[in-house]
């Protein structure tokens, strides 16, 4: 199968009908596994990995932080993409799953927060540092707030649709720029504290590396995350469909009556 | 049942508390936000079906 | 497009509005910042540079709702939109107008402000400096916040909230160059940041701008 032919596939369910035809289907999928997925790893990890030498039972935070922050961070991505592809493309369903993924990126981002600051109040003996990480985490939440507030405001769902995006593509070079700006910021104000250096064990992405009793529950749960953001955000983009149809019907109503 | 979590027992089950308090919170407002769209579609849809 | 600029001056000036109240509004700020914090002049100088910063971000912020919304409700930017000047020229005007009428006088009155606090003497000119440097990316930003909303009848408040997080970058290198310079310390790496974002903004974002003013005036 040719690469245009795969891509013409993919572009069908840009089909309202057939979008909500198919998410139907596969939905149950999404919402079993990830409560499966969800359920086993975050009872292996809090009832059967052991605790930490240094950080004592608060590592099973890690189960719940760490997916979150994935997703919160994956979250707003697939809202620039799907932005992108509403400008470039006009299709509804792209425009009403980014606005159907806003709130969830919103509580992922608040559980990313909320996980760190009681996470941190017995390991740094604080809730909350002006550490690069949350503050960009912070400052991306503020972000998350524009953009709901900004379609909540306009009434016509189209303009809405490209006021949002183009806010989404401006707004996320303005958060790479704020993450930048932050470092640099608090990299200024005390030179590599080095307590926040305990960072690096809930960051995946860094040098520390996690002990494998923690990673496969983590990674289980990562999965968990990923899969119920899938299951969320497809469910909530119906719902964003139906309700641009009721308004279209009921124009088109008062239009004829 | 609950294993020992030593003297950070509040803070472990604050975290999971909070998290899926929050994630439950965000599942049900969905859910009941799509039944109220769902039928209120429905309803309209039947509406302009006997309209024409 | 210097008539248009020409225009815009006169009417802020005649309306009054951006030019005397931004300037009361941070005067009004730095005044408050003492009572709330107390008196202490040690105190005051060290977080003077950062509080004459967030002084000038929320004056220029306060007179962005009228940027564009005067010319939406008489209907003039129906006709600025279909008149031969691209919609990016327009919308880099009334940033500029925006800036000479609020950023500029910002700039000027900050030195005296400062003395308000008990900025130290090294801290002035830099302040100035950042100042001068920064607060035309806040007219540019503020300028596309003000396109994104001006369809709206309470825009003022949503304004604020989109507008605040986009400033976050100008405003930590702005005030890390005004904090660096009061302390005596290099300041030539944020300074060419600062430059950088601005220069960025003033490229690009009208662009940006005039497609939301596009959409809206769709």
């Amino acid at each position: 199968m040719s690469i245009a032919a795969k891509a013409n596939t993919l572009w069908e369910y840009a089909n309202p009908r057939k979008f909500l035809a198919t998410s139907e289907r596969v939905l149950p999928f999404f919402w079993i596994s990830s409560l499966v997925c969800l359920v086993v790893g975050l009872t292996w990890g809090f009832f059967f990995t052991p605790d930490d030498y240094k950080q004592g039972s608060t590592v099973k935070i890690i189960y719940l932080h760490v997916p979150a922050s994935l997703m919160a961070i994956n979250c707003w991505l697939m809202m620039l993409a799907t932005s992108l592809v509403w400008l470039v493309r006009r299709h509804h369903v792209s425009a009403l799953a980014a606005r159907a993924a806003a709130p969830v990126g919103i509580v992922m981002t608040l559980i990313a927060l909320a996980t760190g600051a009681i996470w941190g109040q017995p390991m740094w003996g604080t809730w909350w540092a002006w550490d690069p990480r949350l503050t960009a985490f912070l400052i991306l939440f503020l972000f998350y707030l524009g953009y709901v507030a900004l379609w909540e405001a306009i009434e016509d769902s189209d303009t809405a649709a490209d006021l949002t995006s183009v806010l989404c593509l401006v707004g996320s070079v303005f958060a790479l720029l704020s993450r930048y700006a932050v470092n640099f910021w608090n990299q200024g104000l005390h030179q590599g504290a080095s307590v926040m250096r305990a960072a690096a064990v809930t960051g995946a992405d860094t040098e520390e590396k996690v002990s494998n009793i923690y990673f496969y529950p983590l990674l289980l749960c990562i999965i968990g995350f990923v899969l119920l953001f899938i299951a969320l955000v497809l469910y909530r983009t119906g719902t964003e469909i139906r309700a641009r149809r009721i308004k279209a019907l009921l124009s088109r109503e008062r239009l004829n009556g | 049942m609950i294993p020992d979590l030593g003297k950070y027992a509040d803070a472990v089950l604050w975290s999971y508390a909070v998290s899926l308090g929050l994630l439950i919170a965000l599942f049900v407002l969905s859910v009941m936000r799509g039944r109220k769209v769902r039928a209120e579609m429905e309803k309209v849809e039947n509406r302009m079906m006997r309209n024409g | 497009m210097i008539a248009l600029l020409l225009r815009d001056l006169k009417l802020a000036f005649r309306a009054g509005g951006g030019f005397g109240l931004g300037l009361a509004f941070f005067l009004i700020v730095t005044v408050l910042v003492p009572f709330s914090v107390g008196p202490q002049s040690s105190l005051l100088s060290t977080i003077a540079p950062g509080v004459l910063w967030l002084g000038a971000l929320l004056a220029c912020l306060l007179s962005l709702d009228r940027l564009l919304a005067l010319d939406w409700e008489d209907g003039s930017l129906d006709l600025l939109a279909t008149a031969p000047l691209p919609l990016e020229a327009v919308v880099s005007i009334k940033a500029l107008a925006h800036w000479l009428t609020t950023g500029l006088p910002l700039v000027l009155a900050a030195p005296f402000l400062g003395v308000l606090l008990n900025l130290p003497v090294p801290g002035f000119f830099w302040l100035v400096i950042s100042l001068l440097i920064g607060t035309p990316a806040m007219s540019v930003i503020g300028t596309f916040g003000a396109a994104l909303t001006v369809g709206l009848k309470r825009g003022g408040l949503l304004l604020s909230l989109l507008v605040l997080p986009l400033y976050v970058p100008t405003l930590i290198f702005g005030a890390e160059v005004a904090r660096r310079g009061a302390t005596g310390m290099e300041t030539q790496t944020p300074l060419l940041m600062l430059a950088g974002i601005t220069a960025a903004t003033i490229a690009l974002l009208p662009f940006a701008s005039a497609a939301v003013l596009r959409i809206n005036l769709r």
